[in-house]
């Protein structure tokens, strides 16, 4: 095994247990050996490496929930080896991969295949969702007993919804067998089919087609007393209303075993970003208003929503230059879904730990993974970052195959130095110090 | 000796049964088992009389067992199917009541895909009927010959820890046997994945539901498999022939958990390689699916031998 090592001075901050400290965490064989503030310099032997991380903090790897590889069937907008490369330079140590891909991914060989080819990269922890029903199309279940076993975390139609409210229920109810997590995409298909961004003033403006809010609470609506009947895991990939987390909220009140996710994008940007038909900003579900933004940024805060996901989605220039209408939806995300997370910190609106454990622990959880703490003999999965070095997104700068991110020319504070998987360094910023 | 008293002329099914009836009907046939293997099968409790066996959804053996029974006690049987009489032509099952009441039949046989109808033939006829299984609702001639064949092999019924595992939402045998076996004393087990678990099916029935196979079937006397339909083995109700067999199918390593002399059972006809490995519904010793054929004419002996019991009487 290659030599122990300790970062030093940095620090520490773990949402698991609530660490927030100065001190050093030592790895030993892959593993976490030892943290906290005692750990210095003088007090470590003459084998193990010290690297002073003065300045910087160190939280558990990011786990993103939501992320397309665009393998199988999309290679020329992403490969497995460039998201892990793009994962890994925005910190992310594990990722669940959505399972709609060409073809889906509903069968346990698929499955197999997708985690072996990230495997052998030896880098960012790759756990493959499956498909909740077969081939995605919302008709007969898959085989999530057998997916289960091939490794699925998490079972989910990835961007689309179970439109059939019976197909819905016996999903839930089958889930329940293995006590599976069930991934719902909340958007109402009929009341959506067309649209093209959020339905109200702009659109109208824009002469776009719109996808009107009420189609993503009806369907957490209708999906909700189905949880109720069946006692399901529930979780909502990416919500963008403030009916939404209305309703979650209640809903968690009432004590159903539903959780819920939020996208960097949605939290930052609003409709407006739409204005001059940028494409860029055209994603699923559709940027709201300012009011639906700080209900998302309000959820957060208060624990409704509990996991920050990227929902990252290569596109290549042919499915984004063209009339924003038949533009593709979705934008890349691995590579600032840090650093925009970073941003409602800098301004106060969440606190550090509470942000990271959106995006560690409690995703981890979720998936039933391990990783997303700094835990003694817990897996080295580290994120060593600059809180507040300032930089600017650019096309050439990220690492993804797809260029489409919503925030280009954004500047941002605060972007990941170093990224371990298992003690191993998968990801180093040249120009930083450490 | 306690026979079918004479409110019910009917067996409809199990829920209409007292217990003292349930274990008349089960003497009763328990002495029917020898004379079945006799060569001479012959007796004259029915003669004269005329059993209709009316089938309005297709079976084999569940027609066969009750014609052989109507003939071993002497009745003269007639098998009417619904491809060969008018029901196809439009007419309504209680215009089929008053047509086979011109008849004069004794005893009606009488299958039927929906629950209930069975019970309202028999408002509309006047003679003894036996729900030979309506919709999903009851076959309680299955949950009797399973009772003897299980009293048959172990001696007694109460006590026992049953497990019943499959299909039991869509189930006229499960709810006939869960009705009978809790009546009798036994532990009840339903073993299935939730979308073939009927709703509101749980303790109100004194069952206890599992969802895995290993927990269902630990120390498990008794073991009866469920029949699933090829039309629900397509993704509506569980995802696949492959997984249904690789988590809910009967295997020796999940009967491991069961007792070591758990009685196999299943009401047929298999799907070997669905729910059950045909290694195990082969093994002799463990599976007691051939006794259940078995019994199966003897115990419809009984309940005929007992509905016409006031005829003879009469006469």
């Amino acid at each position: 095994m290659s030599r122990p090592f300790a970062f030093l001075g940095c620090r520490l901050l773990d949402p698991a247990s609530g660490l927030d400290t100065t001190g050093g965490l030592l790895v030993r064989d892959g593993r976490i050996a030892d943290l906290g503030p005692h750990l210095r310099a003088d007090g470590l032997g003459p084998d193990i490496e010290c690297i002073d991380a003065d300045g910087l903090c160190l939280a558990p790897g990011l786990v993103d929930m939501r992320v397309r590889l665009g393998e199988p069937g999309s290679e020329h907008k992403e490969r497995i080896d460039s998201a892990v490369a793009a994962a890994a330079a925005g910190g992310v140590t594990s990722l669940a991969a959505l399972p709609d891909s060409r073809p889906p991914l509903d069968d346990p060989a698929m499955l197999e295949f997708v985690a072996r080819r990230a495997r052998k990269l030896k880098s960012v922890k790759v756990h493959p969702c499956a498909c909740l029903t077969r081939g995605g199309e919302g008709r007969q279940l898959a085989e999530m007993g057998l997916l289960r076993e091939a490794g699925a975390v998490a079972f989910t139609d990835g961007g689309r919804a179970v439109a059939d409210a019976r197909v819905m229920l016996r999903a839930l109810a089958y889930a329940t067998t293995f006590d599976l997590l069930v991934v719902q995409h909340p958007e109402e298909p009929a009341l959506a089919a067309g649209g093209a961004m959020n339905e109200g003033a702009v659109a109208t403006r824009l002469g776009l087609p719109g996808i009107p809010p009420c189609a993503e609470v009806i369907l957490i609506e209708r999906d909700l007393r189905l949880v109720e009947a069946t006692g399901a895991r529930y979780h909502l990939g990416c919500v963008s209303t403030a009916a939404a987390v209305e309703v979650v909220r209640a809903a968690k009140a009432r004590g159903l075993p539903v959780s819920c996710g939020v996208t960097p994008h949605h939290l930052l940007l609003t409709e407006a970003e739409v204005e001059g038909y940028r494409t860029y900003a055209k994603v699923s579900p559709p940027l709201r208003t300012e009011e639906d933004r700080e209900a998302l940024i309000a959820g957060l805060a208060d624990g409704t929503i509990e996991v920050v996901a990227s929902d990252h989605t290569p596109q290549d220039q042919d499915s984004k230059r063209v009339p924003f209408a038949q533009a593709a939806f979705g934008v890349v995300g691995l590579e600032t879904l840090l650093a925009a997370g970073l941003e409602l910190w800098h301004d106060g609106r969440i606190g550090l730990l509470e942000l990271l454990g959106a995006m560690t622990v409690r995703p981890a959880a979720l998936l039933g993974i391990e990783g997303g703490r700094l835990a003694l003999g817990a897996a080295a999965d580290l994120l060593l970052f600059d809180p507040v070095a300032r930089w600017t997104v650019t096309e050439t700068g990220l690492r993804s195959l797809s260029k489409n991110t919503a925030f280009e020319g954004r500047e941002f504070r605060g972007r990941a130095v170093r990224t371990l998987v298992d003690g191993r360094t998968v990801f180093a910023r040249e120009d930083a110090a450490t | 000796m306690a026979t079918i008293s004479a409110p019910h002329r009917h067996l409809l099914g199990i829920a209409s049964l007292a217990t003292e009836e349930i274990e008349a009907l089960l003497e009763t046939a328990d002495g029917f088992v020898d004379l079945n293997r006799r060569s001479d099968k012959k007796l004259a409790l029915l003669r004269g009389l005329t059993q209709i066996n009316l089938f309005f959804e297709s079976s084999t053996r569940t027609r066969t067992s009750f014609e052989l029974a109507g003939k071993r006690l002497g009745a003269d049987v007639v098998n009417m199917s619904v491809g060969a009489s008018a029901i196809k032509k439009g007419e309504t099952l209680i215009d089929t009541a008053m047509t086979l009441n011109a008849m004069h039949p004794d005893v009606l046989v009488v299958r039927h895909h929906d629950s209930g109808a069975v019970a309202l033939l028999a408002r509309h006829v006047r003679c003894a009927v036996i729900n030979a299984g309506d919709g999903t609702h009851e076959h309680p001639t299955q949950a009797l010959l399973d009772a003897l064949t299980i009293r048959r092999r172990r001696g007694r019924i109460a006590g026992l820890t049953v497990a019943i595992c499959g299909d039991i939402a869509h189930s006229r045998v499960a709810r006939s046997n869960i009705l009978l076996l809790t009546r009798l004393g036994a532990r009840v087990r339903l073993v299935a994945p939730p979308t073939l678990l009927p709703p509101g099916m749980g303790p109100q029935y004194g069952v206890e539901l599992f969802h895995d196979m290993r927990a269902g079937l630990e120390g498990a006397d008794i073991v009866m498999m469920l029949r699933l339909q090829s039309e629900r083995m397509q993704g509506s109700f569980v995802p696949s022939l492959r997984e249904y067999f690789r988590f809910f199918g009967l295997t020796w390593e999940k009967l491991a958990s069961a007792r070591p002399d758990a009685l196999i059972m299943h009401p047929g006809p298999m799907n070997r390689g669905v729910e059950i490995d045909g290694v195990v519904a082969d093994d002799i010793d463990r599976s007691a699916i051939l006794d259940q054929v078995e019994m199966g004419v003897a115990v419809r002996m009984a309940c005929l031998d007992h509905l016409t019991r006031h005829l003879r009487e009469a006469a």
